[in-house]
């Protein structure tokens, strides 16, 4: 199936992926080579089969509540692009 | 002596250490010497960590002279830039992450540490583990030590890289769809992928988190039983972490394989295979046999050709969701310039990110929206149960399996960038177990001849049932010991 270059537009929307016009260019053929590919699952008959989410079969793994001291606020802010004291600064994300 | 000290295996290393007859900051100085001499070549690293080694070193020498320590200790290792290192940049190979310092250590790495780590460096890799080559990394490429020209394998270029040419006794990789034993058998080392659950995830980045796995490259498997004891075991802090005791290995090697039952599997010789590929890995299952094991050549796994297809669309999925934390607010390479906060988020991920990574997120989107996802991710799930089953059944009546790890040995630099779907299928006798969540190994079997003539290795890959390390080990040491391919370095 042959992706358009709207459709590519839409998925990097999704994906909050910004794409430049040559990006999109490049894509929708690799992207449609791709998922050209994947068609040959269709043939597979899988009425009836589990889908395996993970290769374990574990379910519901608990552990005691135990405190556990955390990070240091200012350990983890040196990584922030932008802070304001002890918060992580971003543009507004209502109206500005 | 120094350039000798390189070429000595873990266990060797360990042995004159035990003995005092060298010290942890002696290895590490000789490792170090290395480095000056061929990291320029080969580009194995993204980020040298001598200085911080050294007081390592130290620390491990004052454990030693008191006559503590493991296997391990003071033992010069690298450790793939995808597992978080506190206070040592870790930047996955995406320029997204160039400044980023991790405020705590992987399990993997609090472990080693216990023990007496000496870490040299983090090693360079494709962005986001996302490649089969080391072409994908933000920091230039890693080459391939027995041929400049060529990849590596990948994504954990740059830990097979330096184990294979003595800038790392050990080195720690990841394996999502084999990427710890492509890279191993391109570069001719010993790569093991453990079984999913059995070493903890805690702190290494995630790319595919039902598919992600840590484990070694050493240049020997009694080395790699050695730092797969070390770093296996259930951790608390990873929930997908098995809670099954894990074996003394090392220890019980005798090479041994007297009655062994190994399956061939048929559906790995697959079109296209390079005929040295065929050769060396058909010879090396006739050694094995002649080691007493018994080998059926007849044994058929039918879904193994759509493991590819499966595992691209079930590895980019995971991907688009666990990527979607790279929005330049909390850490990381962030846009400031935008015209509001969606535009700062599109634009931080446009530059922040390269093209494959780009790619996958594409791939891994589509999949899961509205209208496609059972048609995609629930049928390549599905699948993923009929490719486990099928293992199970082989695994009913065989010990290990025995398989090609690539198709082809190690390819030039810039030959196959521009297909992204060629690239993928080089990883078709890898990624079925990783869907499967098996174990395996690759280890030496052989060389090809490029028409230059340069070397270029040959990996053979064993296989077994979930949690079932010690038959991989005991069926590759075997074969290791009667064969001097992981004696061979190169030409450097």
């Amino acid at each position: 199936m042959a992706l358009t270059p709207d459709q590519v537009r839409h998925i990097a929307h999704l994906a909050r992926l910004g794409l430049t016009d040559e990006d999109v260019a490049k894509f929708a053929p690799q992207l449609s080579e791709i998922l050209d590919y994947f068609e040959r699952l269709k043939a597979v008959d899988t009425t009836g089969v589990p889908p395996t989410a993970y290769p374990l079969d574990l379910h519901n793994i608990l552990r005691d509540d135990v405190e556990d001291p955390p990070a240091a606020a200012e350990e983890i802010l040196k990584n922030a692009p932008q802070r304001e004291g002890e918060f992580f600064r971003v543009r507004a994300i209502l109206d500005e | 002596m120094s350039e000798d000290l390189t070429r000595l295996t873990v266990s060797e290393a360990g042995a004159l250490l035990r003995q005092r007859q060298v010290s942890s900051v002696e290895l590490l100085q000789a490792t170090l010497e290395r480095i000056k001499a061929t990291e320029e070549q080969v580009h194995a690293f993204i980020t040298l960590t001598g200085h911080t080694a050294l007081e390592q070193a130290r620390r491990a020498d004052e454990m030693l002279a008191k006559g503590q320590g493991t296997p391990l200790t003071g033992i010069p290792a690298a450790v793939k830039d995808v597992i978080s290192t506190r206070g040592t940049r870790t930047t996955c190979g995406s320029k997204i992450l160039e400044q980023f310092v991790p405020i705590y250590d992987a399990n993997v790495i609090t472990l080693l540490d216990e023990a007496g780590f000496v870490m040299v460096g983090k090693t360079n890799m494709d962005e986001f583990a996302m490649g089969s080559s080391g072409e994908n990394s933000a920091y230039g490429p890693t080459r391939n030590p027995w041929a400049l020209d060529r990849v590596p394998g990948g994504s954990s270029a740059g830990s097979a890289a330096a184990v294979a040419s003595g800038m790392a006794y050990y080195a720690l990789g990841s394996d999502t769809g084999g990427s710890i034993r492509q890279p191993a058998a391109l570069s001719g080392v010993v790569g093991l992928k453990p079984t999913y659950g059995r070493v903890s995830r805690f702190g290494l980045v995630a790319f595919a988190s039902s598919l992600d796995q840590v484990g070694p490259f050493t240049r020997s498997v009694r080395d790699a039983a050695l730092v797969f004891e070390a770093i296996a075991g259930h951790d608390q802090r990873d929930s997908t972490s098995a809670e099954i005791d894990v074996p003394s290995i090392a220890d019980t090697l005798d090479g041994n394989v007297r009655g062994l039952k190994v399956g061939v599997p048929r559906e790995y010789f697959v079109e296209g295979m390079d005929p040295a590929v065929r050769e060396a890995v058909e010879g090396a299952i006739r050694q094995i046999e002649s080691l007493d094991a018994e080998i059926d050549t007849e044994v058929t796994l039918p879904s193994t050709g759509l493991g590819v297809a499966v595992y691209y669309i079930i590895a980019p999925s995971e991907a688009s969701a666990n990527l979607a934390r790279y929005d330049g607010v909390k850490y990381g390479y962030s846009y400031q310039d935008g015209a509001n906060m969606w535009e700062n988020m599109e634009r931080t991920r446009q530059h922040g990110f390269g093209e494959e990574v780009k790619r996958r997120i594409m791939v891994g989107t589509y999949a899961l929206s509205a209208g496609y996802y059972d048609a995609y991710y629930l049928k390549a799930q599905q699948i993923r149960t009929l490719i486990r089953s099928e293992f199970d059944a082989a695994f009913g009546k065989y010990d290990v399996l025995i398989t090609p790890v690539s198709p082809t040995p190690a390819f030039k630099i810039g030959e196959k960038v521009s297909d992204p779907l060629q690239m993928y299928l080089n990883d078709v006798c890898t990624i079925p177990v990783n869907i499967a969540g098996l174990p395996g190994i690759s280890l030496p079997c052989g060389f090809a001849t490029a028409p230059d003539g340069a070397r270029l290795p040959i990996g053979v890959q064993i296989l077994a049932k979930p949690f079932d390390e010690a038959s991989i080990f005991r069926a590759a040491y075997a074969y290791e010991q009667s064969t001097d391919w992981h004696k061979q370095f190169p030409p450097l």
